[in-house]
């Protein structure tokens, strides 16, 4: 552990004190806080050389950023249990025995949750919640078993107060699957994040079908490219956070991310940027990356001592780390703005055939990398289209097209990021708001998944022009709920804040109407 | 072959089932007083006009005669429709049935079909005949929105290369429907009993403009001339409530119904048996 300087330490008392007297946090985040501020007082990670001139600098600078993850990870970042494990076998930690009806595996759900770590000290993943449920079915009669699921869903939505928090269904239609959608419709719930493995000729239509009538209404379902993920992560994988696709009773160490476009701003141009700036870049991430699951398994104790270890729920080897980039698009139109040229990433061939260079040069470093920790995906991390955090301006997340230019007709929008989802086995995905009109005929947005996934499109979310939950970047708030915060109301969740940070920073409201 | 295109849009979610790539095409044979998109009902005939107010340049004469379009510096203000005299628009395109079927590929796997529209599209049987036939063998379906003056009977070749057919009946009384569109719906009453006999009657269109004419009379009346022809095959009627937009001046006053007025429509159509009724 390394010295640090009395001025950071009174610096740090300084910010102690203004949480403990703050107004505005509730208490679990002041808790979170000050934990985080003591963790901030930590030098024990091996950094690389240089990582500080690119790490600690303002959001219009920065090149890497390690997305408050803290100096000492007392915890992977995203922990994935096999919950269907714990139905079957139980867990001693928690002194619970195998539940035998309905009512005893919603209820033992709900304990395991509160005992989840993760960076947001909230579970990211719930559950493939049909399979869960689907054999304590016949435990209850129709109406029971909606009605438990309801309350199981409401207290989900009221106690785990962060919507980066992601329950599965799908593939195949269960009856479980179905009184889900049904509940999530009515009750427009902001949490948790809901996706449907979707795969054409496996999900019935109809079931696909009942899934986009429930995301009109709550923005929920999103669509996964079953055939997709399950090819590079196997059946046994999951989608948390966001839409973060993870081996399942494993989870991810860590996820920083590539800032392109800041990156772009340190290169003379194309070369400059191919041959030394992005290498560059990319080889400190990579160990730094490295040095923080280095400590997370050799030194945090974390895989030895908690209980989801120990009875696993998870295992050390079923673990890969995130390494995720944002803003290709201003990356891309600031280097052809560098060599003089004109152009636009979404919009023109050359500036596309540009991202798909970048794309292909960050794979091909990533497929060289190797970390030893990473067994589950083949020694290497997972390439991740992050999502955005809602101080970035003028970042947009992943490889998307900026709000706001957007192609005018979603063909060709769609034709654009069918070049670009292939490079993220641990997710990227695009937002469509879709036209009132659509209500009527669903069909509308199952016929764009099924081409969509054909195309290798990875990921999709809808939500109505007029709802009132609404996909930010990755994760679900409710603008009844964001205009209250807006007036200086206190709100439940914390990702309502995030929220109103993005609609104001990332114009997230003013996404093209489809 | 040629026809004039008013435009193409690739993505439809009001044109028939799914996602459909929609084609509207210039040129009409009748006259109805709500008409949504007038400018599709002429043919240009070159006079002029549109170029000198479009604000962007996007418009100028040919040299060898004809309005020239520039679609990259068109900002879309539809300041040359309204004031084409001859309900026309400067912004279509003469295009082969090949053509036509390049810009619809561009879309597959996304859509399921297509949906041929206008003006009145019936008045190019032959061209539709041809680029159905080039898109069914990639598997797409094939839809033809008409107003029902052309009679389907009379073209069976067109008729075997096409999935279904979305018919306006818009009165069923012949006095009321000469007063809305200037023509009799003789023909389009023969080729509802024609289509729906066929199995091609996919959905009957009945547009709500109070005032205008007694929509509760003519739903009655033409439910129950229809019913009888559910029993060889099923199909929907689509009640559309009368908008102003885009309808021109000197007939947009008519009174938009309400919802209850819609519903009490679309109760008389339950009441005689109809189960798929939509209201938009
Ligand atoms: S809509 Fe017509 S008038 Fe307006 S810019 Fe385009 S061509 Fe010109
Ligand atoms: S579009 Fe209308 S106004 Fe323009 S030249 Fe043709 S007929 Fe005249």
């Amino acid at each position: 552990m390394r010295d640090i300087s009395m001025e950071r330490v009174e610096e740090t008392r300084k910010n102690i004190l203004s949480i403990i007297k703050s107004p505005s946090l509730t208490h679990e985040q002041k808790l979170t806080n000050l934990a985080n501020q003591a963790d901030s007082l930590m030098e024990v990670l091996d950094l690389p050389e240089g990582l500080d001139e690119l790490l600690n600098q303002s959001i219009d600078t920065k090149c890497i950023c390690d997305l408050a993850e803290g100096h000492a990870p007392v915890r992977p970042r995203y922990i994935v249990p096999d919950y269907a494990k714990f139905m079957k076998e139980g867990c001693s930690f928690l002194q619970l025995a195998p539940p035998t009806d309905l009512s005893e595996a919603l209820n033992h759900l709900l304990i395991f949750y509160k005992h989840v770590p993760s960076v947001t000290n909230y579970p990211v993943y719930v559950g493939q919640l049909d399979e869960l449920l689907e054999p304590f079915m016949d435990t209850v009669d129709e109406a029971t078993a909606k009605k438990l699921i309801r309350m199981f869903m409401v207290h989900m939505d009221r106690t785990i107060l962060d919507s980066f928090s992601h329950a599965n269904i799908g593939p195949e239609a269960t009856r479980a699957g179905r009184i889900l959608l049904e509940v999530e419709a009515e009750l427009e719930h902001a949490v948790p994040n809901i996706t449907l493995k979707y795969e054409e000729g496996v999900t019935d239509d109809d079931f696909a079908l009942e899934a986009v009538r429930c995301a009109l209404h709550s923005a929920k379902p999103s669509f996964a490219n079953h055939r997709m993920f399950s090819g590079e992560l196997t059946e046994r994988y999951v989608i948390a956070s966001c839409y973060n696709g993870l081996p399942l009773g494993g989870g991810s160490y860590t996820l920083c991310r590539l800032v392109l476009g800041n990156i772009a701003k340190r290169a003379s141009g194309i070369a400059d940027f191919k041959e030394n700036q992005l290498p560059y870049v990319l080889d400190i991430m990579a160990r730094y990356m490295d040095a923080r699951i280095r400590f997370e398994v050799e030194e945090s104790g974390f895989f030895e001592n908690h209980f989801l270890a120990k009875e696993g729920f998870i295992r050390r080897d079923r673990f890969s780390a995130m390494f995720g980039l944002v803003g290709l698009a201003e990356c891309v139109n600031l280097l052809l703005e560098k060599e003089g040229m004109t152009g636009r990433f979404g919009h023109d061939e050359k500036a596309n055939d540009l991202g798909v260079e970048i794309m292909d040069q960050i794979k091909a470093f990533n497929d060289h990398h190797e970390n030893p920790y990473c067994e589950v995906t083949g020694g290497h991390f997972l390439l991740h289209a992050q999502v955005g955090l809602a101080e970035d301006e003028n970042v947009s997340p992943g490889t998307r097209i900026p709000i706001g230019e957007e192609p005018e007709e979603l063909i060709d929008q769609l034709m654009v990021l069918n070049r670009f989802h292939k490079y993220f086995p641990s997710g990227t995905g695009d937002i469509f708001p879709i036209d009132l009109t659509v209500h009527r005929n669903p069909e509308f947005v199952l016929d764009i998944v099924k081409g969509a996934f054909r195309k290798d499109l990875r990921y999709l979310s809808f939500y109505s022009s007029d709802s009132d939950v609404i996909r930010v970047t990755g994760y679900l708030v409710k603008r009844s709920e964001m205009e209250k915060l807006d007036a200086g109301m206190a709100v439940l969740q914390n990702t309502t804040g995030l929220g109103l940070g993005a609609s104001k920073n990332g114009h997230i409201l003013e996404r093209k109407v489809r | 072959m040629k026809a004039v295109v008013n435009r193409i849009i690739p993505f439809s979610s009001v044109d028939g089932p799914g996602n459909r790539t929609a084609v509207f095409f210039q040129g009409c044979n009748i006259d109805c007083k709500y008409c949504h998109n007038p400018e599709t009902r002429g043919i240009c005939r070159n006079c002029g006009a549109c170029v000198d107010v479009c604000p962007t340049g996007a418009l100028s004469y040919r040299e060898e005669g004809g309005i020239c379009y520039d679609g990259t510096a068109c900002v879309q203000c539809d300041a040359c429709i309204h004031v084409c005299p001859h309900d026309s628009s400067p912004r279509t395109q003469e295009m082969t049935p090949e053509e036509v079927y390049e810009r619809v590929k561009r879309q597959i796997p996304f859509i399921r079909g297509i949906s041929v529209s206008g003006g009145e599209c019936m008045l190019q049987p032959d061209f539709l005949k041809q680029l159905f036939s080039l898109v069914r063998a990639d598997g797409l379906t094939t839809l033809i929105d008409s107003n029902g003056t052309i009679p389907f009977w009379e073209y069976p070749g067109l008729m075997e290369v096409t999935d279904g057919v979305m018919l306006d009946i818009k009165a069923f009384d012949a006095a009321e429907h000469r007063n809305v569109t200037g023509v009799s719906n003789e023909t389009i009453l023969a080729n509802a009993v024609y289509l729906a006999k066929h199995a091609k009657l996919y959905e009957v269109r009945v547009v709500v403009v109070p005032g205008l004419y007694d929509a509760e009379r003519s739903v009655k009346e033409m439910g129950a001339f229809l019913v009888p022809y559910r029993k060889t095959h099923d199909f929907r009627i689509k009640l559309i409530a009368f908008r102003p937009m885009g309808v021109r001046k000197q007939y947009a006053g008519y009174r938009v119904p309400d919802a209850a007025y819609l519903n009490r429509l679309a109760e008389l159509l339950r009441d005689l048996g109809f189960r798929d009724i939509m209201i938009t």
